[in-house]
């Protein structure tokens, strides 16, 4: 059995007054999708966003506790926020493209990291093979190869999520946290997302938050169960699909509640 | 019966409608077609020097003396133009970094407390800036900033001090840059404000710090409002008259360094009004630069509202 | 360190920021003081409860209440004019206008005119009552400022009523109400606390501009009684004094201005308070 690549310690979120995720303690596999399933409200997001460090963005949030990424704690004192979230990237609910071309949006990632394009003849040549290579992973090659320098907003919402996802991966994150991320599409570009997400689970470790059963039937290697703030119940998703524990992953899964 | 009078009632409620259209409708135009009433009545009132004078003389002679009937606005409008311009040099960069920062980086608290202070600095009128710029800037100018500036760097024109007094485009410059930020630091707030927490957010969960957020995605995309937020604080710096009067030494000459005085166009109507009925064709004249002002105001609008238009479909 | 160079560039522009904020308190903080430091030493009762009298330019009694009086007269007929006409023009852009041409076409317009310089509007004015046979007088002077301040007010509403939720007016229409009900009904007591900010923004304005009345309403020592009469100003007083060699005298001027400064913050202060009483019916 490999080491867990991340472990949540006690983890507690406030909004304000309003607390949202209680004593929260978990573990998420090496590679494979883990799927966090639940009520809407429960605070499925907010436990996703805590593993990033993005919670922190909103105002008001207060955090504590501790999340291991590989032996080392990301809440620390004197870790760099943003190396956290070069290595943990994301994949939010609706797609939005930066301001720029489909070129430069794959490349951001590269650039806030110090990687140019025209300077060096040898990187040049680099980063549009880079570029080629995560749009190829996201699936979204053949359909933009020929218009690389257009702006980005003028795809459909599907390539979009499509172009977002190439653009976490292009900064080589070891795990990819997805929030909801075929809720905006269409059937036909979920279908897609989807299918890339299992493509890439040998890899990187997949994080996916839905409120699609149905998803977490098709996506998952491991779930966690979340009830409004508490982790109830996780495992591989064969025992937890099939013979869960606890009388509220049961109803939730029969459709009962939530 | 209830339903005739029912549909009495609505036919009521049409009519008032219909008559609210066309009141609001009458207004609007009226308003809108001020513009070239102002226009038509000033060359009506400028008509004697128009006619008398050729437009080249007018507007390009360096010559301004009323009583030999000689009336060059050239040193006027390079007034205007130098003090506008030195005015926005000194007031965009950090107006639009307090904004960046009040609208990224400030706590709420923090904005809560320094908005209302800005909105405060708007308010404050001209002629309290004009005795500020007596009392505190002029001096600084003419006693320290002057000379320290004229012996580092002196050997360029632009920073050449002949002036012994503060008084001269430099102190005119700072007023209305003052007078200038919190329109600036208003409308950017605003604008960068309302660039979606989700573009944002997008940025920073691929490791980019807030600062490259702001450069690489937040500016590209507000930008434009950013562009008109600076639009309109020149605007207001151009079309200044009693604070600017009051410190840039009102000298008809052309200024060619920051520290020379100079005498704005606003300036020269605002002074000579006592004089203008003695002398022939003086009233003329005055009518004449206000003219040339609202000609100004005129084409910057139209030209920067092209501008504006061209480069946003651009992106 | 990857983002070493990042970190350092983003250390370096929060330290131009946070600058650039504190000089631009700080000189409010300066302008203040100094009008305090200056002015209150001459402020005194007679000050503000007398007009000039015999020697008031050469040092002896006297006041400004002429100047106060005539200020609040100007401002507040103008502010009335201009309102008049700059809510019609706001409602006429958000509720009846059809086509985005004539919108754009009118906003144009507005921009313009909300930069035209103050003493160009004196100077049209000046021009208007030279063609009607009249001489400078209170009436002159409203106009002046009431076209002055129409392109601020106007805005200001415009800005107010744009902040109103779409979806606020559609309900209204869903229930069957015309354009008009819908505007005075709903969308004024939702844009309220917006509307008020915006009149006494254009109010502050026209109190303290001296360009535009300098032509118009002449100067006086007597208080404001009669439209066709001249009128004082504040800013003109503060102006005329402070250009006089009597040092007394200058030391009123500073005393002036004080007085229009404080008018200044108590109409903030106003605002603030109403704003907030007003916005109690506003959905959010």
């Amino acid at each position: 059995m490999l080491k867990p690549h991340i472990r949540i310690q006690d983890l507690n979120v406030w909004y304000r007054d309003v607390q949202a995720l209680q004593s929260v303690t978990a573990e998420i596999p090496t590679q494979g999708i883990t799927a966090i399933i639940g009520p809407s409200g429960c605070g499925k997001t907010t436990l996703l966003r805590s593993l990033n460090r993005l919670l922190e963005e909103s105002v008001g949030t207060r955090v504590t506790g501790q999340v291991w990424l590989d032996g080392v704690n990301i809440y620390c004192h004197n870790m760099d926020v943003t190396e956290v979230r070069t290595r943990v990237g994301m994949l939010a609910p609706k797609p939005y493209p930066l301001p720029m071309s489909i070129y430069e949006n794959v490349a951001y990632g590269r650039r806030i990291h110090g990687l140019q394009r025209v300077l060096d003849k040898g990187n040049g040549r680099n980063l549009d093979k880079i570029v080629e290579h995560y749009l190829r992973m996201a699936g979204l090659w053949e359909e933009v190869k020929d218009r690389l320098w257009a702006p980005a907003t003028r795809l459909s919402t599907g390539q979009q999520q499509r172009l977002c996802l190439a653009r976490a991966l292009a900064v080589e994150p070891e795990v990819l946290l997805c929030d909801e991320p075929t809720s905006a599409l269409d059937p036909l570009s979920s279908q897609m997302i989807e299918g890339q997400l299992k493509t890439l689970k040998e890899q990187t470790t997949i994080v996916v938050v839905t409120h699609l059963l149905r998803q977490a039937h098709r996506l998952a290697d491991h779930v966690l169960f979340l009830w409004m703030g508490e982790l109830v119940e996780s495992g591989p998703a064969t025992k937890i699909f099939s013979n869960p524990r606890d009388e509220r992953t049961r109803a939730y899964l029969a459709g009962d509640i939530g | 019966m209830h339903l005739a009078q029912a549909a009495a009632f609505r036919h009521k409620r049409q009519r008032s409608e219909g008559i609210a259209k066309r009141v609001t409708g009458l207004l609007t135009l009226a308003a809108t077609l001020l513009v070239p009433l102002i226009a038509i009545a000033l060359v009506f009132g400028a008509k004697s020097i128009l006619v008398a004078k050729p437009l080249s003389e007018l507007l390009f002679s360096e010559t301004w003396q009323p009583l030999k009937g000689l009336f060059g606005f050239f040193p006027f409008i390079m007034g205007t133009l130098w003090v506008t311009a030195l005015a926005m040099f000194i007031s965009v960069p950090p107006s639009v970094l307090t904004a960046i920062y009040l609208a990224e980086y400030a706590s709420p608290r923090i904005r809560a407390l320094v908005k209302p202070f800005i909105d405060l600095l708007a308010g404050i009128p001209s002629v309290v800036y004009g005795i500020w710029g007596i009392l505190i800037i002029v001096p600084f100018i003419g006693n320290y900033l002057a000379p320290i500036i004229n012996g580092l760097f002196g050997y360029v024109r632009l920073f050449r001090n002949d002036n012994p007094t503060g008084y001269g485009l430099l102190a005119g410059g700072v007023v209305l840059a003052v007078m200038v930020f919190p329109i600036i630091i208003a409308v950017a707030d605003e604008v960068i404000s309302a660039v979606p927490q989700g573009l944002k957010e997008a940025s920073l969960a691929l490791g980019a710090t807030r600062w490259q957020t702001i450069r690489l995605v937040v500016m590209r995309k507000a930008w434009p409002g950013v562009l008109a937020a600076v639009v309109l604080g020149l605007s207001r710096a151009f079309g200044e008259t009693m604070a600017v009067l009051m410190v840039v030494g009102n000298v008809p000459c052309v200024p060619h360094s920051i520290f020379d005085a100079a005498y704005p166009l606003t300036a020269l109507i605002a002074n000579n009004y006592g004089e203008m009925m003695s002398i022939p064709l003086y009233k003329a004249a005055l009518l004449a630069a206000a003219l040339i002002l609202l000609i100004i105001v005129l084409a910057f609008n139209v030209a920067s509202r092209l501008v504006l238009i061209r480069l946003v479909r651009v992106d | 360190m990857k983002n070493y160079k990042a970190k350092v560039e983003e250390g370096f522009f929060k330290v131009l920021m946070i600058g650039s904020m504190v000089i631009v308190l700080s000189i409010l903080l300066l302008i203040l003081s100094t009008v305090i430091w200056k002015g209150l030493p001459a402020l005194d009762f007679a000050m503000v409860t007398q007009t000039p009298k015999g020697g008031y330019y050469l040092g002896k009694e006297g006041g400004i209440l002429n100047a106060i009086l005539g200020s609040i007269c100007l401002a507040g007929g103008a502010t009335i004019l201009a309102f008049v006409m700059s809510l019609p023009i706001a409602i006429y852009l958000h509720l009846f206008a059809d086509r985005s041409r004539i919108v754009d076409l009118v906003r144009l317009a507005l921009d313009v005119l909300w930069g035209v310089p103050s003493i160009v509007y004196g100077a049209f004015g000046f021009i208007i009552l030279l063609w009607l046979g009249m001489r400078a007088s209170l009436l002159g002077g409203i106009i002046a400022l009431a076209l002055l301040e129409l392109p601020i007010l106007t805005r200001g509403m415009d800005e107010a009523i744009a902040m109103v939720p779409g979806a606020l007016k559609e309900a209204s229409y869903a229930l069957g109400s015309t354009r008009l009900e819908t505007a005075l009904k709903v969308m004024l007591r939702q844009a309220a606390p917006g509307l008020l900010t915006a009149i006494l923004i254009a109010f502050g304005r026209g109190i303290g501009d001296a360009a535009s009345v300098l032509f118009t309403a002449g100067y006086t020592d007597r208080l404001p009684v009669s439209l066709f009469r001249p009128v004082a100003s504040l800013p003109l007083a503060v102006f005329f004094q402070l250009s006089t060699p009597v040092v007394a005298v200058q030391e009123r001027a500073y005393a002036s201005a004080l007085i229009l400064t404080l008018i200044i913050l108590a109409l903030s202060l106003i605002s603030r308070r109403f704003a907030g009483r007003l916005t109690q019916h506003v959905v959010r």
